[in-house]
This record gives C-alpha cells, sequence and structure tokens, in this order.
C-alpha cells in the first residue's frame, strides 16, 4: 500500500531548473526526528499538486516545491541544513 | 506551448460548457496525494468544529453516520487539470453540522489526518455548497480517495475537498493551508483559474 | 554547469525490446553528455496545449536512448510505445540525478539489482563499463516475470568478461532453468563480497531487494536505490 511514492532521484530534474548544483546529492537533517541522509533518499510524492518530499525515517514534510508557469515555490523548513558537495573553491 | 508531439492527445478539452478554462476531462479517478495514506479506525475516529471562541463541536462515526444525509452529484475540477464530471456523493451537509455552532469568523482551516490542511472562507462551507462525505459512486468511500470521510466542496479546486478529514478550526483571519503556503491561491475558484497565489 | 531547460528531441531509431516495450533513439542537438544511470524529464505537448510530463532512465552510455514499457491505462508510455514514429519531436530536460550514478573511474566492484523494468540505468551501468573497457567486476541479478517480459535479452546472454548475469524469473521460468520460478531471495543475491549495490524497480521490490543486501551484510550507505512508481509509467 506505500507503493505511492518515489525518492528524491525524481526532485533532480525540478531542482536543476532552479539550481545550478545538483541538490539531489546533498545531505540533510531532517528538522522533525533528525536523521541525515542525501536528498535523493527521500521519499516523493509526486501525483499531486506539487512534490512532497518525506524523510524515510518519520515520514514528516522535509521539502516541498511547486512549480507555477513563471514561478516556483520551495519550501525547506523541514530540513535543518543541507550539505551540497561542490567543486573546491579557487579550483 | 512547448513542441507539439504529433499524434499526443492525453486527455481533451472536448468543449463541455461544464469545463473551466484550462481543464481537460478525465473518466478515471486519479489519485492525488502529498503523503502516506492514513489508516483511521472508524472507533476512533472523530470530526470536530473549533469555534474562534474556544468552543470545541465533536462527531463520533456513529454520530456522523445517523445525522440526515444528501447525495450530491457534482462536477469536480482539481488543479492539476483534470476535471471529472457527474461524481456522486454521499454525506452530510456542513450546514447540519453548523446548525448548533455559534462564530463570528469569518474563515476555516480544514484540518486532515496525516497533517494536511486547506484554508477557505467559511461562507463557502454553508448554504448547500459543501459536504463530509463517506460513499462515493455507491461504495462506502475508499481510504485512497479520502476515505472514512473527506470534505466535498466541489465549486473550489479540489485540493480544498480535503481527504480524511478531521475537523475545522473557525478563523478571525485566513490562514493558509499546505498547498497554499507553497503558492496555490488561498480560495481557488477554478472558473476564474485562481490556481496559483496571484491569479 | 548552468541551470536546464527542455530541448527539443526528433526519433531517429526505435528497437523492439518486449511485446510491450521499445527503446527510443532520440537525436538532441547540443546533449551534453551523461553519467550511466541518469534520467531525463519528458514532456509532450498535445495540439490543443495539453502537456504530460514523465521521468526516463537514460539507457545507453551516450546519447538520448530510453526504454519504455506500455502501461496499459497510461497517457504517456502508450503514446511513446505505439504512436510515436521516426521524425516526431518531444522535449527532453536532462541529464539529471547526480546520485544514482556509476562512474567508470571507480574501481570497487559493483552489484546490480534490477526488477523488472528497473534494468534500464542499470544497463546503462553495463554498457558504460563496456564502452569504458573497466575491468571493474560487475554483477547484476535481474528479477523479472517471464522470459518474455526480459529486456535486452541477447545482449546480456552475449559473454562480457569479468560480468556475471543472473535472471530470476519470479512467475515463470524457461525451460531447462534450475531455479524455480518465485520471488527474489538472499540467496539469489548472494553470497558476495563488498560492492558497490545499485538497486532500481518498483517501489515494492526495491524495499525488499534492499532488506535483502542489509541482511547479506551490505554497507548501507554504499546500496543506492532508485524507485520508480507514478509518475515512472
Amino acid at each position: 500500500m506505500s507503493a505511492d511514492y518515489l525518492d528524491g532521484n525524481a526532485l533532480a530534474g525540478p531542482f536543476a531548473e532552479i539550481f545550478a548544483a545538483d541538490v539531489t546529492v546533498a545531505v540533510g537533517r531532517c528538522a522533525s526526528c533528525g536523521l541525515t541522509g542525501p536528498v535523493a533518499g527521500l521519499r516523493v510524492y509526486a501525483q499531486a499538486p506539487g512534490l512532497v518530499a518525506r524523510c524515510p525515517g518519520c515520514e514528516e514534510v522535509v521539502l516541498r516545491l511547486v512549480r507555477g508557469p513563471d514561478a516556483a515555490w520551495l519550501d525547506l523548513r523541514g530540513t535543518i541544513s543541507l550539505r551540497i558537495p561542490l567543486p573546491g573553491a579557487g579550483a | 506551448m512547448g513542441i507539439i508531439s504529433r499524434g499526443f492527445q492525453g486527455r481533451r478539452r472536448g468543449d463541455d460548457e461544464r469545463l473551466p478554462p484550462g481543464q481537460y476531462l478525465t473518466e478515471d479517478f486519479p489519485v492525488l496525494s502529498a503523503g502516506p495514506t492514513p489508516r483511521v479506525p472508524l472507533d476512533r475516529w472523530e470530526f470536530t468544529i473549533d469555534t474562534e471562541g474556544g468552543q470545541v463541536h465533536r462527531w463520533n462515526w456513529q454520530e456522523l453516520r445517523a445525522l440526515p444525509s444528501e447525495t450530491p452529484t457534482v462536477d469536480i475540477h482539481c488543479v492539476t487539470t483534470w476535471s471529472k464530471l457527474d461524481t456522486r456523493w454521499q454525506g452530510v451537509s456542513l450546514d447540519v453540522l453548523f446548525e448548533d455552532v455559534e462564530t463570528a469568523a469569518e474563515y476555516a482551516l480544514v484540518h486532515s489526518y496525516g497533517g494536511y490542511t486547506t484554508n477557505l472562507p467559511l461562507e463557502d462551507l454553508l448554504d448547500g455548497k459543501a459536504w463530509i462525505a463517506y460513499r462515493y459512486d455507491g461504495e462506502e468511500l475508499e481510504p485512497r480517495h479520502g476515505g472514512p470521510a473527506r470534505l466535498l466542496v466541489p465549486h473550489l479546486y479540489f485540493w480544498k475537498s480535503a481527504k480524511w478529514v478531521r475537523g475545522i478550526r473557525l478563523l478571525n483571519e485566513d490562514w493558509p493551508g499546505f498547498w497554499e503556503t507553497a503558492g496555490y491561491h488561498d480560495y481557488g475558484d477554478p472558473w476564474r483559474e485562481q490556481r496559483y497565489e496571484g491569479d | 554547469m548552468a541551470r536546464l531547460t527542455w530541448r527539443p528531441a526528433r526519433l531517429v531509431k526505435v528497437r523492439e525490446e518486449t511485446a510491450s516495450a521499445r527503446t527510443l533513439v532520440f537525436d538532441v542537438p547540443g546533449w551534453p553528455g551523461h553519467l550511466p544511470g541518469q534520467h531525463v524529464d519528458v514532456r509532450l505537448t498535445a495540439d490543443d496545449g495539453y502537456t504530460a510530463r514523465r521521468s526516463y532512465s537514460l539507457a545507453g552510455p551516450d546519447g538520448v536512448e530510453l526504454t519504455v514499457q506500455r502501461v496499459d491505462d497510461g497517457e504517456v508510455s502508450p503514446y511513446l510505445t505505439e504512436v510515436m514514429r521516426p521524425g516526431d519531436e518531444l522535449e527532453v530536460r536532462g541529464p539529471v540525478g547526480g546520485w544514482f550514478v556509476w562512474r567508470p573511474a571507480n574501481p570497487a566492484p559493483v552489484l546490480l539489482v534490477a526488477g523488472g523494468a528497473g534494468v534500464v540505468p542499470l544497463m546503462a551501468m553495463l554498457r558504460a563499463r563496456r564502452a569504458s573497457r573497466s575491468a571493474t567486476p560487475f554483477r547484476l541479478v535481474y528479477s523479472v516475470r517471464s522470459p518474455e517480459q526480459l529486456y535486452y535479452a541477447d545482449e546480456l546472454a552475449a559473454p562480457d568478461p569479468g560480468v556475471d548475469v543472473s535472471v530470476v524469473y519470479t512467475r515463470t521460468a524457461p525451460d531447462g532453468e534450475a531455479r524455480p520460478a518465485g520471488r527474489l531471495t538472499a540467496a539469489d543475491l548472494g553470497p558476495s563480497g563488498e560492492a558497490d549495490c545499485y538497486v532500481c524497480g518498483p517501489t515494492g521490490f526495491v524495499e525488499a531487494a534492499a532488506g535483502l543486501l542489509l541482511e547479506l551484510g551490505h554497507d548501507p550507505a554504499r546500496v543506492r536505490t532508485e524507485r520508480f512508481g507514478p509518475t515512472g509509467e
């Protein structure tokens, strides 16, 4: 009955439209239960008016992304922080 | 518009006057969900109306089912652009549930099992415009479609018709719900195509 | 790396994989290349403006090649598998997804676990291994309902030194198959030493297979998964 979600890999396209770095490889911490893991490992509910990514540990909402015709809304309040790997400074 | 793919049809627009702008007809009943489907045992189910003054009105499952019900046949319009015509429901009109509720509040925040919320003006829940629905198309409402009971407020986009409804909080000020805090419209009239904030 | 936009893609070639799945090869001007395991978002627009969007894994190491399974009540896959002809166009956005990827420079042994159509991004990894002449040991365990459902059957049957392929039939096994038909078990996945594990398939399959890998002692940090579900159509 829980076959209704994807994983965070499904966020790659929608995020690539907004950010230059690949957010799915970022490691985040759930604001609700403290679990850390890659954005790619979140549970993504995509059959909805927007994308809802939930923590695989506690199922609370970690982030939400809505794409309108001329804007996107991003809600990260369920995330304490994201560590986004980047090329070395000055490289 | 992007590049047109020859021969791709998807859903049809049709020319039905009952189809609001930007909507497409569907025959099936797509299941939309922002999270796992809550399982609510009927013996623990309840529905509440909390007034701005702190009064709580409460119904358990037997009490809800004992109330007089109606069987509306309505068109529903999802903001993701599908519309489904002539859907048949059974449920209790919000007018019945609000009969003994003393309130001067203008806004309602609907909340659900599983944590979902949505906001709308209280007047949009009254005067025969909204129901707590527990049967669909002659069957008990399935959990994936919001069972045991969901709000049905078909004159607004369907995200306002909260699945797994648990209660209504009455407020003096509009308090945006789950999708309304993420870009969706506070009111959501499909005929004025109020999809996103600012539409 | 810049933000991505939609690019036109023209269908140039089609290969039938099974009675209900086919591979579509697209020409996408300016395609920047990709890593095996990455996917693309596909957008279809009807002449009345209706649009539908889906994600598909890239099946090959180069260019835009997708293998699509027809879902009978779907809205996009019947078009891609039955209606679209060479010369027709759609739009793609990608490549995207940097998590579920294999990098040919990584020398660690690899265990690929596929459920049904989940074999597609794993096939891209196998093909990239071959294209890069990598000697990294690969093992593919491919769970499929019946022989008729097998994608890339000839290619997987051809000898590929350093690659071990085993097919697990869950409903109907072919004649002469020693293993009786049945769902994937720990025995199908083991014994295996340390490996980078990639699991792809429907959500239920991925949960089960990832659970078996952990039971066998694989490091959770080295088990990467990709589920496809409602929008994977």
